[in-house]
């Protein structure tokens, strides 16, 4: 049942073999033994999840399932869930339960889908290792003493480690795509707008997008086809006629165009990734796909103008947490202005400090133009070069990240070294591009290696029908980390 | 020397949406503290705004109002500082491409027009209530204002004295009741002035500085803290000192202007465009079916009812004062048969100015709480216009229907106020009267006009006011002669 996909549990299921709350009980069992271990999860509450299970029997029971009514599902802790502590991996939301639910916990709790657990994560989805949670980093199911990437890094972990099915997880600069990759799942995020960002607490407005994550791409489809949907509370929301995500996913790869960015193969990438992914490729052109060679020149300013952006916007979006209404309040302080500077430097941690900081400063009066300005302008210039390059093929493919699962605290003392494992990723979210990371490997020491795919836009279907096929000829997604063997 | 007083006004408008700008939260006032307040209008983690099309139908009905250009598109940002009963920590407003750019107001002071410009006009959400009475050592937060939509208005420099400010300020309030945006109601801040004031030597071309008088929520008040400010300003620079650009506060129990904040600490607010909506684009489409909503304006009505009703300047423009009032004008000449008679016009004018105004500002009640309808008073007007009655009759008669007696007719009946226009009851009241006041006569034939007025009115006496004048006027000058 742990070796399950989910389209095997949706069936096991309307089949009665095995009911909702044996599986739901299984996992928070596998939670509870495993949780020291991989500290992929900041919360769960069995009796809760446990009634939401019964309540998909009951469902099952009547006739009315729908694809994943009763299987458990771990999201990302920055999902506001109704009754759940949603704490963004913060001290500063350490108590906060949210009086409601987010459009994608709404749309889980329709399907009949039950509620896991909330999965660890950087602070405010801040950080590429998951070290930056106030709740300790998530480790590693190949080696705990390697980092899971981040920020989704609990929700790569949980999947990995065989703590859910499936969970759910966000992406503002590669925070789905590389913890996959990291810890050898498939991730997805889809085009900006696809999914609604309506109770998702905010990083950065304009490159946040919530994606599922899961064993394979199969997978993926049927979450996704919950998790996709118009919303009138998100003004960014798209509005698109339905479509099923699983809908293409046997179709051929004959003719198949794969495009390899130049920009993306050079230096600051490990030998065995670049011999994983090169594997990859061969056993794409196997399949009938071609790859040609193409340009991202602008590729080397993403970094740059990310590190622009998204601070900028953070430093707003995190103004909130003031101790005013809700959240941490500094228990000693002498007026208002004292009350919000201890507030907020006792209840941030140091990275979001960092980003708040950097942030205030490129909106500030005299360097708006300079730096956030020169930023957007930049990133249209990487959304020209992407649809420059789709004019010569189909899909992008690339590394998801330059290295491996990296030892915990190996780059915890040099920032500017953490935002370099991004550096694959961030395009795709300069340009809302969907991007996807599947597993096609592993280096020497047994750690995964992800391939990302990059589709144009509204291309998801297609970019799965890609990962799919590649999963029916090759078992690197089948290979359990030793904490899921356990 | 002289000194030239230079006042721009900044006008926050509420706009008369139901619900708020950026949620669906109520816009009522008076509600209990936080009962009005959704999740995202107190900024829960996870919550997005989405702009409420109602606010946007307003101010486009303004701008095109006061013939400013709509901008096809234009940005929301956000303004960022911390304050308790700023939810966000941020204002949701607009900054470089506002909603409406240009326009113009023209105002009257005494006998003079003016044209005051308008830099812009921009949409923006209210921040909440700050309560620091009746929480001992502590401030009470009421978000219920938060989020509540409102529409800036940006003047230019364009005024020179307090009087044209507070004549601009109620020209602008009259506007944007009379197209519907906002209900004007100063007591609840629905309407509220900033003014910036500055003074120069009279022919200077250089703009002095200026200090920015912030929330008057009162023509009253704008009148006075621009007086004291501008005053307090001529001193200060007469006694060799200087002005620092400062916001001020206006305190009531002084009359005082009293500095908060100089430039030195004011904020950056690293305004940026606001990630979580999407740039206004407003169609030509969007525009026409505004255009289509807006009455026609009080500058027309009033160039109407000088053109073809022949009503004087200062008739006109009372009746424009406000949309009821220039309503109820109409409503009553439309009841009023034949209507385009400008004899009615200008005794409808007269009466609605005059009489209603004055028992209605008695009564302390607003013109649409008036116990006479427009179709009363027009029954009314139409005894005086076929000498049913007398104007002081017809006085007595509203009155009566004023307290709820009846109809006119019912009224002038109970009461017998029927005016006497039986010219041979007349003549038989004249040739008393003429009988019972031989010096009068006397000295009205001797050539003292006013003893023929004072024959007029014994005759209006014995006839207990009933009589009709000019038939009196008429029949006495018959009986008595030439002088």
């Amino acid at each position: 049942m742990i070796e399950s996909s989910l389209k095997e549990l949706s069936r096991n299921l309307a089949e009665k073999e095995i009911s909702s709350v044996e599986l739901t009980r299984a996992y928070l069992d596998r939670i509870a033994s495993r949780i020291a271990t991989v500290n992929a999860l900041i919360t769960v509450d069995p009796d809760t999840s446990l009634a939401q299970a019964q309540a998909a029997d009951e469902r099952i029971a009547r006739g009315e399932a729908q694809p994943l009514t009763g299987i458990p599902i771990a999201h990302k802790d920055l999902w506001c869930a109704k009754g759940w502590r949603t704490t963004c991996g913060s001290r500063m939301l350490e108590n906060f339960v949210s009086p409601y639910d987010a459009h994608v916990i709404e749309r889980f709790n329709n399907e009949g889908a039950v509620i896991l657990g909330k999965t660890n994560m950087d602070e405010f989805a801040m950080g590429s290792s998951n070290e930056n949670s106030y709740f300790g980093c998530a480790r590693n199911p190949w080696n705990t003493d390697r980092v899971t990437g981040g920020s989704s890094g609990g929700s790569a972990a949980a999947v990995a480690a065989a703590l859910a099915p499936a969970a759910t997880g966000t992406d503002t600069g590669g925070s789905i795509r590389q913890p996959a990759a990291l810890c050898g799942v498939s991730g997805l995020k889809p085009t900006y707008g696809r999914v609604s960002r309506y109770g998702m607490i905010a990083f950065a407005s304009s490159l946040d997008q919530g994606g599922p994550m899961a064993r394979n791409a199969e997978d993926l489809a049927l979450l996704l086809d919950v998790m996709v949907g118009f919303d009138a509370r998100d003004s960014t929301s798209l509005e698109r006629p339905a479509e099923a995500f699983t809908r293409l996913l046997d179709e051929p790869l004959s003719g198949l165009r794969i495009g390899l960015p130049k920009e993306y193969f050079g230096e600051g990438m490990s030998t065995e990734v670049r011999s994983t992914v090169e594997a990859g490729l061969a056993e794409y052109r196997k399949l009938g796909a071609t790859t040609v060679d193409i340009e991202l020149p602008a590729s080397d300013l993403s970094i740059a103008a990310y590190y622009v952006i998204a601070p900028a916007e953070a430093s707003s979006n995190l103004s909130r947490y003031d101790g005013v209404r809700y959240g941490f309040r500094a228990e000693e302080y002498d007026d208002l202005l004292d009350m919000y500077c201890k507030t907020r430097s006792q209840g941030f941690g140091t990275e979001v400090k960092r980003r708040i900081l950097i942030g205030t400063y490129v909106l500030s009066h005299g360097y708006y133009d300079a730096y956030y300005l020169k930023a957007q302008r930049i990133r249209r210039l990487i959304a020209q070069d992407f649809t420059k390059a789709f004019e010569h093929c189909d899909m992008i493919m690339s590394p998801t990240s330059p290295t491996t699962a990296f030892e915990i605290g190996a780059k915890t003392a040099d920032p500017a070294q953490m935002y370099l494992s991004d550096i694959y990723t961030i395009a795709a979210n300069l340009a809302g591009l969907p991007g996807m990371s599947i597993p096609c490997g592993f280096d020497a020491a047994g750690l995964p290696v992800g391939l990302q795919i990059i589709g144009n836009y509204f291309c998801e279907a297609k970019m799965l029908n890609v990962a799919h096929r590649y999963q029916q000829h090759t078992d690197w997604h089948l290979k359990r980390s030793p904490v899921a063997s356990s | 020397m002289d000194w030239e007083i230079v006042i721009g006004l900044e006008t926050h408008a509420q706009l008369s949406t139901e619900s708020k700008i950026f949620s669906g939260a109520s816009t009522n006032f008076g509600a209990l503290p936080n009962t009005q307040a959704c999740e995202v209008d107190i900024a829960l983690p996870g919550v997005l705004p989405v702009l409420n099309i109602g606010a946007v139908d307003r101010a486009i009905r303004f701008g095109i109002a006061v013939g400013a250009e709509v901008n096809r598109r234009s940005i929301f940002a956000r303004k960022n500082y911390f304050y308790p009963d700023l939810p966000k920590g941020y204002q949701i407003s607009q900054y470089e491409i506002p909603i409406v750019l240009g326009g113009q107001v023209n105002i009257r002071v005494g006998d003079s027009e003016k044209t005051v410009n308008l830099t812009r006009a921009h949409l923006e959400e209210d921040a909440g209530k700050s309560l620091h009475e009746n929480f001992r050592d502590m401030t009470g937060i009421d978000l219920n204002r938060a989020g509540t939509p409102l529409l800036e208005i940006v003047t230019e420099p364009d005024m020179r004295s307090a009087q044209e400010a507070v004549e601009y300020a109620k020209t602008l309030h009259t506007l944007v009741r009379w197209i519907d945006i906002c209900d004007g109601n100063m007591q609840e801040g629905s309407f509220r002035c900033d003014a910036n004031v500055s003074v120069r030597p009279k022919g200077s071309t250089q703009l002095g500085t200026r200090r920015e008088i912030k929330n008057l929520n009162s023509f009253r008040f704008l009148q006075r803290a621009i007086e004291f400010e501008a005053k307090w300003q001529i001193e200060t620079l007469e006694d060799g000192g200087s002005i620092t650009q400062a916001t001020v506060l206006f305190d009531p129990e002084t009359g005082e202007t009293r500095q908060m904040r100089t430039k030195e600490d004011a904020h950056d607010y690293r305004y940026f465009p606001d990630p979580d909506l999407l740039p206004l684009e407003i169609d030509n489409d969007w525009l026409q079916r505004a255009r289509a909503t807006l009455p026609e304006l009080p500058g027309a009505r009033q160039a109407r009812y000088q053109t073809d009703l022949g009503l004087s300047r200062q008739d006109a423009s009372l009746l424009v004062a406000s949309r009821e009032t220039a309503d109820y004008f109409d409503a009553t000449l439309a009841a009023l048969d034949p209507a385009d008679d400008a004899g009615a016009a200008k005794l409808a004018a007269n009466w609605i100015n005059g009489e209603l105004a004055a028992a209605l500002n008695r009564a302390e009640l607003e013109l649409n709480q008036s116990p006479v309808s427009a179709q009363a008073l027009a029954a009314l007007l139409a005894r005086v216009l076929d000498i049913t009655l007398s104007s002081k009759l017809a006085r007595e008669v509203f009155e009566g229907i004023w307290k709820g007696e009846g109809s006119v007719d019912e009224i002038i009946e109970k009461r017998g106020l029927r005016q006497i226009s039986d010219s041979g009851q007349i003549e038989k009241i004249v040739v008393e009267v003429i009988a019972a006041n031989s010096q009068q006569v006397a000295d009205y034939q001797g050539g003292k006009q006013k003893a023929f007025n004072s024959l007029v009115g014994q005759v209006m006496k014995a006839s207990k006011g009933k009589a009709n004048p000019a038939q009196v006027n008429e029949i006495l000058k018959q009986k008595l002669g030439n002088p």
